[in-house]
């Protein structure tokens, strides 16, 4: 099996160029964020953070430093409301299941909307085992919940409801404070849980203007290291630890802290919104470069999600018909382009992405839907590059998809 | 929705990115299709064949699907040339896979769909010659019965995830 990858690794040689955009599902980390974490691993505050030594008073302070640099950008001034995880998998594990959990004999209705990311479904799925009822909200075609289906959703038994700033799919921005006071309106007593995994370092959220009890936030797709995440719990929260160990500065997390990693995520999370507006107008303009120029150059393309302000400026997400996602991504990564698809065909039938048949996609749109991201590390002529290698590999899959027998 | 790492062999990679037998036959003698595009695999297999001797002189093929989709219904193609289609229907997915130099177990799918497209041609030529030879089977095979689950799977799948609430 190894002997294969290798083969397959092989394959890329003689590529000319490399442009990497499949940030959704793991990144690089820029060099100065490693050398930022570097010394962390053996030269200081390499200590528990809980011991009464120099270098666990070393690790301590760095701690809290880091919480209060990752938790300003989101309105949050106490660094004990800011919760590290492993990653905000587990950050929103940690949200539904906590909540839930302590608040089991409150109610048993928790309201999501049709198109959280996994990490939101199938914790779900797995307290409906236990006797929770999940009402999921649908959306409209371009990825918006649809409030007044969100207001028949909420009831007095409604204890969590968690929804995504921006979807991590299609790239969808919510009106996340009109959801929010929907939701309140109807049940002050609902916590609210806002996954900023994809928001975060692109579009603004605080805490003080849309006052949720929780929030997630994602190193990784900060370009941050991975292994790494936090949950922000307002204070005072009932919550309950869906882990137990030795319990250190991280209340709801037990286990040492990971501390090169939570410096990666501070200092990828100051570099995120240092020139943020530069940044954010470079990204905007290279998604709309490559959205207009996949869409007016190759036929039978779609993009899903929104256009425009209401789309997350990093997202492009593409259906191109008549061709199967991962064949796709192979033909892309043989031209030095790397990106992922929506479909996974690992079973019988390919599984499209809950997402895109939520977003009323047909399955045969959905198996040809590709996903990409972009950084403000990427220029333009990544982009053309893309854009010039992108429609051969199309045209190469259609054509051996020929006429279908038809 | 699982995602398993797909360490694809040379083989299929080749065939992957330099498919034999490609595209459509416009003096096909048969042509059958297996799988649909929900599935996300399907596979059309085109079939010349000597009718006097009852052997296939070329076969070639069309794919929507992933790399072992193209590289199984490819290698299945230059399998089946020249045979006589008592012998072509005779090979397995077993043999395909083996073939292709080993298939991913998520993938064993791929391979059984290529066969079950070519057997349904090989009825299918049957059908219209109005023949029923002794060693073609009465009832669906293993392949053609993956193939026909596969896509109703597909259809009934398609049904239940695909209700989109219309805006009114």
């Amino acid at each position: 099996m190894v002997e294969s990858v290798r083969e397959l690794i092989r394959a890329h040689a003689n590529i000319e160029k490399e442009v990497y955009l499949d940030i959704e599902n793991s990144s690089p980390v820029p060099e100065e964020i490693v050398n930022e974490m570097l010394p962390y691993f053996n030269k200081r505050a390499y200590g528990n953070p809980t011991l009464t030594h120099k270098l666990g008073w070393e690790a301590y302070e760095t701690i809290i430093l880091s919480a209060k640099k990752v938790g300003e950008h989101v309105g949050v001034e106490s660094p004990e409301e800011i919760n590290f995880t492993p990653g905000e998998t587990e950050a929103n594990n940690l949200a539904i299941l906590g909540v839930c959990l302590s608040r089991r004999n409150d109610g048993k209705k928790i309201v999501v909307s049709e198109i959280e990311p996994l990490n939101v479904v199938n914790v779900c799925k797995m307290l409906e085992n236990y006797g929770f009822k999940v009402e999921k909200v649908p959306v409209d075609r371009d990825g918006f919940i649809k409030i007044e289906r969100l207001k028949e959703k909420v009831d007095k038994n409604t204890v969590f409801a968690s929804f995504s700033l921006v979807n991590n799919e299609i790239g969808t921005v919510q009106p996340i404070k009109e959801v929010f006071k929907t939701v309140k309106d109807i049940n002050t007593n609902t916590i609210f849980h806002v996954d900023l995994s994809d928001a975060y370092g692109r579009i603004p959220f605080d805490v003080k203007k849309v006052p949720v009890e929780l929030a997630t936030i994602s190193s990784y797709k900060i370009l941050g290291p991975r292994g790494i995440g936090a949950l922000y719990v307002k204070e005072g929260l009932k919550i309950e630890r869906i882990l137990e160990g030795q319990i250190g500065t991280q209340k709801l997390w037990p286990g040492v802290e990971n501390t090169p990693a939570i410096v990666g995520f501070a200092k990828a999370s100051e570099l995120a919104f240092k020139n943020f507006e530069n940044n954010i107008n470079h990204m905007k303009k290279l998604r709309d470069r490559l959205i207009d120029g996949i869409i007016n150059n190759i036929d039978e393309t779609l993009l899903n999600g929104p256009a425009g302000d209401k789309r997350s400026p990093d997202n492009i997400n593409i259906s191109f018909l008549k061709c199967e996602g991962e064949s796709l991504t192979i033909e892309l990564s043989l031209k030095g382009v790397y990106v992922s698809s929506g479909s996974a065909c690992t079973r019988r039938v390919l599984q499209p992405s809950h997402v895109l048949t939520a977003i009323g996609r047909r399955f045969e749109e959905a198996h040809g839907s590709i996903l990409m991201k972009v950084t403000r590390y990427h220029s333009m002529d990544d982009i053309e590059y893309v854009l010039k290698v992108l429609p051969e590999a199309v045209n190469r899959l259609r054509k051996i998809y020929g006429s279908m027998g038809e | 929705m699982s995602r398993s790492p797909l360490p694809y062999n040379p083989k299929i990679l080749e065939l992957f990115r330099n498919p034999k037998n490609l595209g459509r036959m416009d003096d096909a003698t048969v042509s059958a299709v297996a799988g649909n595009p929900s599935c996300g695999d399907m596979i059309t297999f085109y079939l010349k064949i000597d009718d006097e001797k009852e052997v296939i002189e070329k076969a070639s093929f069309e794919s929507y699907g992933c790399a072992a989709n193209i590289a199984t219904s490819s290698i299945l193609t230059e399998m089946v040339k020249g045979k006589r289609l008592e012998e072509a229907w005779q090979t397995s997915w077993k043999t395909v896979a083996n073939e292709v130099g080993g298939l991913p177990t998520v993938k064993f799918h791929c391979g059984i769909l290529a066969v079950g497209a070519l057997r349904r041609a090989i009825r299918q030529y049957y059908r219209i010659k109005e023949k029923k030879p002794e060693w073609l089977p009465e009832e669906q095979t293993f392949e053609e019965k993956q193939a026909l689950e596969e896509e109703k799977l597909a259809e009934m799948l398609s049904k239940r995830l695909g209700i989109f609430e219309s805006e009114e």
